[in-house]
């Protein structure tokens, strides 16, 4: 058959590539300055959205999605036009989809640090980004689908088949997670509440590490190791069955995000069960990738791309080996809410991501400028450095974690700011080893200038193939079911989308449908206008970062924060905000523990009630005006969504409101203190007051009666 | 919203089949999985797994 000529799109992959490495580089300095506000906690002071709890949701966003997002597509855009043997469907949508991705990160990067945030993790960007998110990656999923059919090559290779389910599932975790309902261009409450939204968001969270840093960055395995091998991968067969059986389980595996919490039984022994499992394909997966190296380890030595993806899978397969580990029960009730998990997340973050996106950015580096990488030794420093980096991150943290959670269970009147104190040198350590990995990430960067300097400026590649024959979309008598079914693209995506919808299904409808999964307590009342008005200042601040609002049923939690949390207890959270780190204690309990004094120094500096402590301090607070102008559209939305406030409650909403902001401020002006300093402030007219009456309330609904203690 | 729809499945009797059968669903669909792909002939597999490697003469340019 006569073959056709036409070019590959290189251009678009050097887009991908040099994006790759700029949002990198802001990735990890954003996480290196959160890392130093652990150890000198005031360098950033009275600077709102340089503080702890709006950078940090930065840092998570622009490793996740900037930075291997974009590698990613990096990769994606190099090998499917190669493995399908034709020019990316459109150019056009090409680069709507870059254009359209660099806007939504730097959309990020402004809202986040203004403090405009869903406090869903990793899933913090406001609606209208959530719409543009949607809408670039429906562009892709066309560019993608498009190349598919055009494509001239029959079989449709595993990683491709990567692709595809990260484009599907991405989609529906995206969606339904981010159901929200809109108050303003830039507030929006999730449709779900408490424990719903708490399994919806885990489910999202736990498959946007599974489908987005784990299958794609899977499909470049299958691509980008055969290729800088020079072999094929180890076993065809394995990675079919790696791919089903990873896709079919990770869905199912969210709750073990939400062991011990007020999540019914049944759903977290689900989660870990499948988590358990999960192991399997994850190892078959690591083992095919390294395996593919059989009988050239030799290559090893001389190829600093090699190393890199040696590590990398290697880190894969340490993280999927802890992600089963954490998800016994046992093991869990030390590890979560530690830095056990942050340090399980940096081995799959610096090793498993970072190291796969510089081994491809190095290869792709000589390929795309036609040239030889500038320097192979800066590599390999590159190399070392961003190994140590990994063990330097990671060691101390493991360290961390389990001094803290052994600090945790003893039964002494140590708070969490002594276990803190312990770990400052663990922290440091942590710092230092970022540090090291950045300046190898940064001599990446000055490589990879170098030899794009040196090399050629021609872009597009001229290739021959022949168009594919026309053969019917039925099976051909010798042709296996698979074969054939790899060649139905759309069959196969509905499928794959099957796949994963079937796991989700059946951890969320019981939930939403079966009422008795959350008991109904009849003492928990709808939060007041001042209190729902704080409880937005508490997710703009990031609060919920640091401090979680869900006290476990272990005899040391209960004796330090008080009653263990209850399902019912969060009926009216829209968002729910149980959070999954505490770097501070948890503040379920924490109404009526303090008087309304205490909070306001405390928010204006946290070491004057708290020596020692690493809060930010939030004098911001004591002088911003609290805006009260959404105050009942924002109740209207909680109605909508299913919270009895009354009409009457709706109408005399700002009424309630300032009566409620007085009685604080009454109760602020008993300290003669506060007088001296503040008594001529309106000090009820602020931020602070609404965020006092939102955590003088929280956990009070069932323990009324008992009086406050410290 | 969502209250619109979070009541729909409660009147069905048994609801707890659904996780069952999902249950039982995956594991038929992963035991066929496995049986064909244990049917593939080598030829085929050997040929898909190639596909990466085609096209450019030199591959690696640490060789």
């Amino acid at each position: 058959m006569e073959k056709e000529q036409f070019y590959y799109d290189n251009k678009i992959v050097k887009m991908f590539l040099i994006a790759t490495i700029v949002w990198g580089v802001v990735g990890m300095l954003v996480g290196l300055l959160v890392a130093f506000l652990f150890i000198f906690p005031n360098y950033m002071e009275g600077i709102s959205w340089l503080s702890f709890g709006r950078l940090r949701p930065l840092h998570t966003n622009a490793v996740i999605f900037a930075f291997v997002g974009n590698s990613i597509f990096m990769g994606i855009y190099y090998s499917m036009q190669r493995l399908l043997k034709a020019r990316m469907f459109s150019d056009v949508l090409s680069k709507i989809h870059f254009w359209g991705w660099q806007l939504i990160i730097v959309a990020a990067a402004i809202t986040l640090p203004l403090g405009l945030t869903s406090s869903k993790e990793y899933a913090e960007l406001e609606w209208p980004i959530d719409i543009a998110i949607t809408l670039i990656w429906v562009v892709m999923g066309i560019n993608m689908i498009g190349t598919i059919l055009k494509r001239r090559q029959r079989h449709i290779y595993v990683a491709i088949w990567f692709y595809l389910a990260t484009l599907v599932t991405v989609a529906i975790l995206h969606i339904f997670n981010n159901l929200e309902l809109p108050v303003s261009a830039f507030k929006s409450y999730s449709i779900y509440a408490g424990v719903q939204d708490a399994m919806v968001q885990w489910w999202y969270g736990h498959n946007a590490v599974a489908f987005f840093l784990t299958t794609p960055v899977l499909g470049l395995m299958y691509y980008f190791v055969p290729k800088v091998a020079n072999r094929p991968v180890y076993s065809y067969r394995l990675s079919i069955v790696h791919f089903w059986s990873l896709i079919f389980l990770y869905i199912w595996a969210g709750p073990h995000h939400l062991l011990y919490t007020a999540l019914p039984e049944w759903a977290q022994n689900l989660g870990t069960v499948f988590s358990v499992m999960l192991i399997f394909p994850s190892w078959g997966g690591m083992i095919n990738g390294l395996l593919t190296l059989r009988g050239a380890w030799d290559k090893v030595r001389e190829n600093p791309i090699l190393k890199f993806f040696v590590v990398a899978i290697t880190g894969y397969g340490m993280s999927t080996f802890e992600g089963p580990m954490l998800s016994f029960k046992s093991l869990n009730a030390i590890g979560h809410y530690t830095d056990w998990i942050i340090a399980h997340v940096h081995i799959g973050a610096l090793a498993w991501n970072g190291f796969m996106a510089a081994g491809i950015v190095y290869w792709l580096a000589s390929k795309l400028w036609k040239t030889e990488l500038f320097s192979k030794k800066l590599a390999n420093t590159h190399f070392w450095l961003g190994t140590l980096g990994i063990l330097f991150y990671a060691i101390p943290l493991y360290v961390a974690g389990f001094t803290q959670a052994s600090m945790w269970k003893q039964f002494n009147p140590d708070g969490t700011l002594e276990t803190v104190t312990q770990i400052m040198p663990m922290y440091m350590m942590r710092a230092f080893g970022g540090t090291l990995y950045l300046t190898g990430f940064i001599l990446l960067a000055y490589n990879v200038y170098k030899t794009a300097k040196a090399g050629s400026t021609v872009t597009d590649e001229l290739v021959e193939a022949a168009p594919l024959k026309q053969i019917s979309p039925s099976r051909a008598p010798n042709e296996k079911w698979h074969s054939w079914l790899e060649r139905r693209t759309v069959l196969f995506t509905i499928l794959t989308t099957v796949a994963v919808l079937i796991g989700g299904a059946v951890e969320i409808i019981p939930l939403l449908t079966v009422p008795s999964n959350i008991p109904v307590i009849s003492s928990v009342k709808p939060y007041t206008p001042l209190e729902l008005e704080g409880r937005d200042i508490y997710i703009r601040e990031g609060c919920n970062n640091c401090h979680s609002q869900m006290i476990r049923p272990f005899r040391s939690e209960v004796e330090r924060y008080g009653e263990y949390s209850k399902a019912g207890e969060f009926v009216y959270d829209h968002p729910f905000l149980w959070g999954s780190r505490r770097t501070g204690p948890d503040v379920h309990r924490i109404g009526g523990k303090y008087n309304d004094n205490w909070h306001f120094n405390h928010m204006y500096d946290p070491r004057l009630t708290s020596p020692g402590s690493i809060m930010p301090s939030y004098p911001w607070l004591l002088t911003n005006d609290l805006d009260i102008s959404d105050t009942e559209a924002k109740m209207n939305a909680m109605v909508t969504l299913g919270v009895p406030y009354t009409q009457f409650e709706i109408d005399k909403a700002l009424f309630l409101l300032r009566n409620q902001a007085e009685e604080i401020e009454k109760n602020l002006r008993q300290d003669p203190e506060f007088v001296k300093n503040y008594g001529e402030s309106n000090m009820q007219n602020k931020e602070i007051v609404a965020l006092i009456a939102y955590l003088q309330r929280l956990g009070t609904d069932i323990k009324k009666g008992e009086t406050a203690q410290n | 919203m969502l209250r619109f729809i979070k009541h729909h499945f409660d009147s069905i009797d048994n609801v707890e089949i659904y996780p069952i059968i999902s249950l039982l669903l995956f594991f038929a669909v992963f035991i066929t999985m496995l049986f064909y792909v244990s049917k593939i002939p080598k030829k085929n597999l050997e040929e898909i797994s190639n596909l990466p490697l085609e096209g450019e003469e030199n591959n690696n340019d640490y060789e």
